[in-house]
């Protein structure tokens, strides 16, 4: 009798702790995690076009309720000239002080299914240690396993208090665009 | 036994809860902390130099610096030679950077109608993450002669023209304003002005920058000798300047007691004594060009 009431126990046990493990991949995987990225952006300015690419920044989307991180190491930016590269690091962006880019917010405009939905996210971007709230709207592709995201958005440098001097003005655009592209798979816990 | 069971369970589901409203911030920066990313450190100086002597910059591969550096008379003669500017001493460079931690360099000097050549090469390199290494470590060699019709009654051969200079350039950057270098020397004169001088001399520089905003920086190089002859009015070098960057270019003007620009000379011929007001107004400017196939264009911005 007492063994029959331990193994019942440990069995309702079980199957309660199953039932719990199961939850989140038998309804849904709802978080995904970027395992691709690369955020862009292109300065077009009378003298010369200024460009750079960073492949080291990463997200997490959280389908159920679409709330969207990204953080974007500044360093992770990479210039065709060197010498671009370290002015941006040391002089506009200071990545020694301000080494993150981040974006914190919600997603909606999309169901959480395969499918290709136009979305927007509107959250907080903080860039050179200045947060603004922004809307951005962009395209969220779901396949059955991995999720696509892609979106364009321009970036004022004086609202980040990004600040050009003078005597280039007229070699830096005010304002860049900023293109990213994540490919998301689903996020697994240990 | 039941009760542990249930005790298990609700533990299980506090603890899925909590994590469910975990800060998806705080988990991505866990998912992406990244052990062995390495982080350099950028921007110890402005510029290839610290005013007279060679900073631990380095140019990278492909890109090609023109560099143009003047060390007028002495402020001390002044009005009627305008504080020295009547009277220039120029150098004339091209400097190139080979590999990622390899340069080279050529100059000619109106002093002494020299031409030099340098070697520069970046041992390791100041940086955090993987290794953790606290200074940049920079050999640098040089090689000068000197093309000035010879006296009548002596004889001077190419050898006798030549004087070497070895350097170890050291530095570290201590903050975002604050980078400090010191640079053993040996300076090797083929020729010297007295039979008892020393054909070798030693020498210990220190070079400091200090940004005051983002774009302009004082700096401060002195060398001082260890085996100076005390006979021929000979002075350490002392220099003070301004870091002037606008993108592609560098500006540096400074007040300075040497006349030469290259090592050989301005570490061991400075007869001019600072302190006295035998200073000389000077400055360099220097400009880069990307001639890899990846880029056509000047750096600019």
């Amino acid at each position: 009798m007492n063994i029959i009431m331990k193994l019942s126990g440990i069995i309702k046990s079980a199957v309660l702790v199953s039932l719990l493990f199961a939850y989140p991949t038998g309804l849904w995987a709802q978080k995904y995690i970027s395992y691709e990225s690369k955020v862009s952006f292109f300065s077009e300015a009378p003298l010369e076009n200024i460009e750079a690419v960073n492949s080291s920044a990463s997200s997490i989307l959280n389908l159920e309720n679409g709330e969207i991180v990204f953080s974007v190491p500044i360093r992770g930016f990479e210039f065709r000239k060197s010498l671009m590269q370290t002015h941006f690091n040391e002089n506009y962006m200071e990545s020694e002080i301000y080494p993150k880019s981040t974006f914190k917010g919600k997603v909606s405009g999309f169901r959480p299914e395969p499918g290709k939905y136009s979305a927007t996210a509107v959250g907080e971007l903080a860039i050179h240690g200045v947060t603004r709230k922004v809307e951005i709207t962009g395209n969220i592709e779901i396949g059955p396993n991995e999720l696509t995201l892609l979106a364009k958005f321009p970036v004022k440098l004086e609202d980040h208090n990004i600040k050009i001097p003078k005597l280039l003005f007229s070699n830096i655009a005010e304002t860049v665009e900023v293109t990213i592209e994540f490919n998301y798979r689903p996020y697994v816990t240990n | 036994m039941l009760q542990t069971s249930q005790l298990l369970i609700i533990l299980l589901f506090v603890s899925t809860h909590i994590f469910a409203q975990d800060d998806l911030m705080d988990l991505l920066e866990q998912e992406t902390q990244d052990s062995t990313a390495t982080i350099y450190t950028e921007g110890t100086f402005s510029s290839s130099r610290i005013i007279n002597g060679h900073s631990v910059e380095l140019r990278s591969p492909g890109v090609l610096e023109a560099l143009i550096s003047h060390r007028f008379g002495c402020v001390c003669n002044g009005i009627s030679e305008f504080f020295g500017l009547d009277d220039a001493n120029t150098r004339i460079a091209l400097e190139f950077g080979i590999a990622k931690n390899l340069n080279i360099g050529i100059g000619r000097s109106t002093l002494d109608k020299q031409f030099d050549g340098f070697i520069k090469y970046r041992l390791f390199r100041q940086q955090q993450g993987y290794r953790n290494i606290p200074l940049t470590a920079v050999f640098f060699t040089s090689m000068a002669v000197n093309s000035t019709e010879a006296p009548p009654d002596l004889d001077w051969d190419f050898a006798n023209r030549t004087n070497y200079t070895y350097q170890l350039l050291l530095a570290r950057k201590f903050s975002q304003n604050f980078s400090l270098q010191l640079n053993p020397t040996l300076v090797h004169k083929n020729l010297v002005e007295k039979p008892q001088d020393d054909n070798d001399r030693f020498a210990l520089g220190i070079g400091a920058r200090h940004k005051v905003t983002k774009r302009m920086a004082l700096t401060l190089e002195y060398y001082y000798n260890f085996n100076q002859p005390d006979d021929q009015d000979l002075y350490n070098s002392f220099s003070v300047g301004v870091d002037i960057e606008t993108g592609g270019h560098v500006f540096q003007l400074h007040l300075t007691n040497s006349r030469a620009i290259i090592e050989n000379g301005f570490i061991t011929e400075t007869t001019d004594d600072f302190f006295d007001g035998e200073m000389h107004i000077g400055f360099n400017i220097s400009r880069v060009f990307n001639i890899s196939k990846k880029s056509q264009t000047s750096e600019s911005w």
